[in-house]
């Protein structure tokens, strides 16, 4: 193997044994001569990005943690574009865990796309410009006459080279400087825009083993987990003896936690030759909890503390702004107040939770113990990171492989199942599966929070919003607000309005809460879209207008910072929307369209929903249109894929999901009392892009939060009644 | 331990297992078949779908002893040696796959519903697949899928027809 190393751009190319080119990505920091990434470069092509053989196929290494958001797929694209590869010759693996090589091998946030959007391109457009040094060599023509395409490097007078001819050769050049690439213009793009059928396609409909649920190594043993179901109860004692004596078993045992919800809460662990052995098992256990420190969390009690404040203002003040109170006492305004409540709701991954661990003991000394791992997570470095922090294995006596995720949706950014693992298999010195139940899935979630918001706002007399007030109802624990529970000083239309306030008062709570598709925008955009969509009414205007008037100039609220409002992007999805749903025509009785515009995650969002209402409330969402601005749209079939899935998914939360929970104890256990909607009810779904020239955003969540209030004002437009609170079966309705 | 025989994608199997084992873990476990999902385990996601005689079940829901003498096959065994199945086809060529952990049990449900209804309508695919959750939201696809792959199923049938005139 012969390495040269560029360390400017911190890419490094090598050339292997047989002939051909592997370029890799290093981080600064870690090119201390002898440093781990160092060796582990040198020591296996597995660490490369980009491999091109001899024989002219192309494998691309996928760092990042797959769930059916495409980005195994999506950033692959990205690098062939820039190389100017065929898809066809292109293979995609996923890379082994190592993020000093791969950087944060981390999904989630819809970050991914941006995050690596130039990091791609510059490892594409590197690859190229020493494929071209390489053809200008061989075909003795200037560099500047030559490009790739298709996999070659071409000249106009139609002299070609295949990369595979060229791959030794490339491996010799010098890794071009970054400041001198120039990226492809988006008119040459050949792969970028188009529709690529995600990688894993034929393994997943041929139903090869892919997923961590499917992980099978040598004398495996499979196993059970069972927690109290008051979230932190301790075990006293369990019918141990019993379990044991059962067939297919072959231990079980009391854990003991360390009171940690996010890494080991107290158990029992049962062990045996195959899932249902544990499982059946599990089902007869008898175990005498401790509950004196276990959570007693009440929703029905949040509801009515919630309530009883609706009217007043919140302990603590977000925005103050203006003065609302002048603008509610104007006599010239029409103000109008609602109460809007939005439930607890659990992730339901379709692959419930589960991890193989196989933990060897050393012998000692210079024989240390070891740790294999097969994890379906969200950030395999956090695997690593438990290892370290509660075993004390460090990472060279860890190998974690990053797994399919059957679903994700922010659930499995954490770790506790990946503890819990590492625990029985050290215990029972094997490898072992450890499998939860639908049942544990469901009561051990880390739930998206539930809440409530009191607002209140004015129009003037031209029906123009003047003045706009909230008091939010979140959730905290241990004084800090849990995941997505938020109202922001910056939440749309604060910036957009002279007047508006807004205050918090937050509820102390055990249940563990963690981010779920697209965190606080799912119910933010509910309440704020909902009730403005009211105030229009009030003012007499259509909501489209209402909302551009709001929007007003083109412009950013935060120059520079693509994450936040830009009114001039906002205002081109919501007319788009609107102009494709047919907005303002005629509609039957009982028929209706409702608008909803979100910001979140970097994503402009415009959603139309049109619904029908019988008189029985039965519901019809016949179609919903959605606009769509993210940037450039790097694989359309997976953008689109991913718009169609947030809104079913949407709507199958405001329908019928709700987890509730009482003393501590969660309600809910599986499909048949926390439905998914199912195919009939699913509506046709119709995408437009607006492919405007900022970096591309992800699209995993943003897509989401408008449906709820797209659905809720279509509910309002086909039969007058106003829905301020999900799920919606709640109110009566049904599909 | 009673032991039980049975077809597996047309390979004769004899399972030694206890006789409330649920097929779906007879299945993952015992003969290493994954392709077959667990995602509730009482009958209500179709994440395990299989067919037993060609009927499509819910293997979680239907013990070993239930299955003894009779065929079974799972997603391993729809294609045809090497030859994908149209509807493992089509799911590929319109990327109907989000996750992909429900897909298995979609396209059993699906392929029974072809081989009972070659021709059907969206109401019959809402029908025959209203028993498969999809978390991911992929229904429109699954739906326009299963069209494809029946049009295409009709078309090699009559290319075979008119080779044999
Ligand atoms: S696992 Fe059998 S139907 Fe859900
Ligand atoms: S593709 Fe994820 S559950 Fe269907």
């Amino acid at each position: 193997m012969n390495m040269k190393l560029d360390r400017r751009s911190f890419l490094r190319v090598t050339s292997i044994a047989g002939g051909g080119f592997i370029l890799s990505s290093v981080v600064p920091g870690a090119l201390a001569e002898g440093s781990k990434a160092e060796a582990a470069v040198t020591s296996a092509e597995l660490n490369a990005f980009i491999k091109v053989s001899s024989d002219g196929k192309i494998t691309i290494y996928s760092a990042n943690a797959e769930m059916g958001q495409g980005i195994k797929t999506t950033l692959p694209m990205i690098i062939a574009e820039e190389l100017g590869a065929r898809w066809e010759d292109v293979e995609v693996l996923q890379s082994p865990v190592n993020q000093e090589l791969f950087g944060l091998q981390m999904a989630g946030g819809s970050t991914t796309v941006p995050r690596t959007w130039n990091q791609m391109r510059q490892m594409g457009a590197s690859a190229r410009e020493m494929f071209i040094s390489a053809g200008s060599l061989v075909m003795e023509l200037p560099r500047e006459e030559l490009k790739t395409q298709n996999s070659m490097v071409t000249h106009e007078s139609g002299r070609s080279m295949t990369f595979g001819q060229l791959a030794s050769l490339a491996a010799k050049q010098a890794v071009p400087d970054v400041e001198t690439l120039e990226f492809k213009s988006r008119e040459d793009y050949t792969i970028i825009g188009t529709s690529i059928s995600g990688v894993d396609n034929l393994v997943i409909v041929t139903g090869t083993a892919l997923f961590g649920i499917d992980t099978r190594v040598p004398d495996m043993l499979y196993a059970a987990y069972h927690k109290c179901p008051a979230i932190g109860g301790t075990v006293v004692s369990a019918n141990i003896e019993e379990i044991k004596a059962l067939p297919g078993i072959v231990d079980a045992f009391i854990v003991e936690g360390n009171d940690d919800p996010t890494e080991l809460l107290d158990g029992i662990a049962i062990v045996g030759t195959n899932t249902f052995a544990v499982f059946d098992a599990k089902s007869k256990l008898k175990v005498k909890w401790d509950e004196s420190d276990a959570s007693t969390d009440s929703w029905t009690a949040l509801v009515e503390q919630a309530k009883a404040k609706q009217s007043q203002r919140g302990d603590d003040e977000i925005v103050d702004k203006g003065d609302v109170r002048a603008a509610f006492a104007n006599p010239d305004t029409t103000t109008i107040e609602a109460f809007y409540e939005y439930p607890f709701v659990a992730h339901l991954c379709m692959e419930p939770m589960n991890c193989t661990a196989h933990y060897k003991k050393g012998k000692g000394l210079l024989d240390d113990d070891t740790l294999e791992m097969w994890v379906p997570t969200q950030g395999p470095g956090r695997a690593l990171s438990i290892a370290d922090s509660m075993f004390g294995l460090g990472k060279d006596q860890v190998t974690v492989h990053q797994m399919r995720l059957g679903g994700s949706f922010g659930r499995r950014v954490y770790k506790e199942y990946i503890a819990e693992v590492i625990e029985i298999s050290k215990r029972m010195e094997a490898p072992v599966k450890l499998t939860w139940t639908r049942e544990d899935d469901i009561r051990h979630d880390f739930f998206r929070s539930g809440g409530f918001q009191s607002v209140k706002g004015a129009v003037d007399k031209q029906g123009k919003l003047v003045a706009f007030e909230n008091h939010f109802f979140g959730m905290q624990h241990d004084g800090k607000p849990v995941s997505g529970s938020r109202f922001g000083a910056n939440e749309f239309p604060i910036l957009n309005i002279e007047n508006a306030y807004a205050s918090k008062t937050m509820f102390e709570i055990d249940i563990p809460c963690g981010p779920w598709r697209a965190p606080g925008s799912n119910t933010n955009a509910f309440v704020v879209q909902g009730f403005l969509d009211e105030l229009a009414h009030a003012g007499g205007r259509d909501y489209l207008d209402f909302l551009l008037e709001l929007m007003g100039e083109p412009r950013w609220f935060d120059e520079g910072n693509v994450r936040s409002l830009n009114t001039g992007r906002a205002a081109g999805v919501i007319k788009r929307a609107a102009k494709e749903a047919g907005w303002g025509r005629q509609m039957p009785t009982g028929r209706g369209l409702g608008l909803a515009f979100y910001l979140s995650h970097a994503g402009h969002i415009a959603e139309v929903a049109e619904v029908s209402v019988d008189a029985n409330k039965k519901l019809t969402v016949h179609q919903v249109t959605v606009a769509v601005d993210v940037g450039p749209i790097i694989n359309r079939s997976g953008a689109i894929s991913q718009v169609q899935g947030a809104v079913i998914d949407g709507l199958s939360t405001m329908m019928a999901q709700k987890i509730t929970f009482e003393k501590g104890r969660v309600q809910q256990s599986n499909f048949h009392d926390y439905p998914v909607l199912r195919m009939p009810d699913a509506p046709r779904v119709d995408v437009h892009f607006i492919e405007s020239d900022y970096s591309p955003t992800g699209l995993g969540e943003p897509a989401l939060p408008p449906l709820a209030p797209a659905v809720a004002n279509a509910i309002f437009a086909a039969s007058g009644h106003r829905v301020r609170k999900m799920p919606l079966v709640e109110e009566g309705y049904t599909m | 331990m009673p032991s039980y025989q049975m077809t597996v994608n047309g390979v004769d199997q004899e399972i030694e297992a206890e006789p409330n084992m649920p097929l779906l873990w007879v299945l993952r476990d015992l003969l290493g078949l994954v392709g077959t999902k667990f995602g509730c385990g009482i009958a209500q996601c179709g994440a395990c779908t299989v067919h037993i005689d060609d009927i499509p079940m819910p293997a979680c829901s239907v013990t070993v002893a239930a299955v003894a003498g009779r065929s079974v096959r799972t997603i391993e065994g729809l294609a045809d040696g090497a030859q994908l199945h149209p509807l493992q086809k089509e799911w590929i060529a319109q990327d109907v796959a989000q996750c992909g952990y429900c897909q298995s049990g979609q396209l059993m449900s699906a392929a029974a519903l072809l081989k009972r209804n070659p021709n059907p309508t969206d109401d019959d695919i809402d029908d025959a697949m209203a028993g498969s959750y999809c978390r991911c939201g992929t229904y429109i696809r699954i739906r326009s899928a299963i069209h494809s792959a029946a049009s295409q199923m009709a078309a090699n049938y009559v290319n075979a027809a008119e080779k044999k005139v």
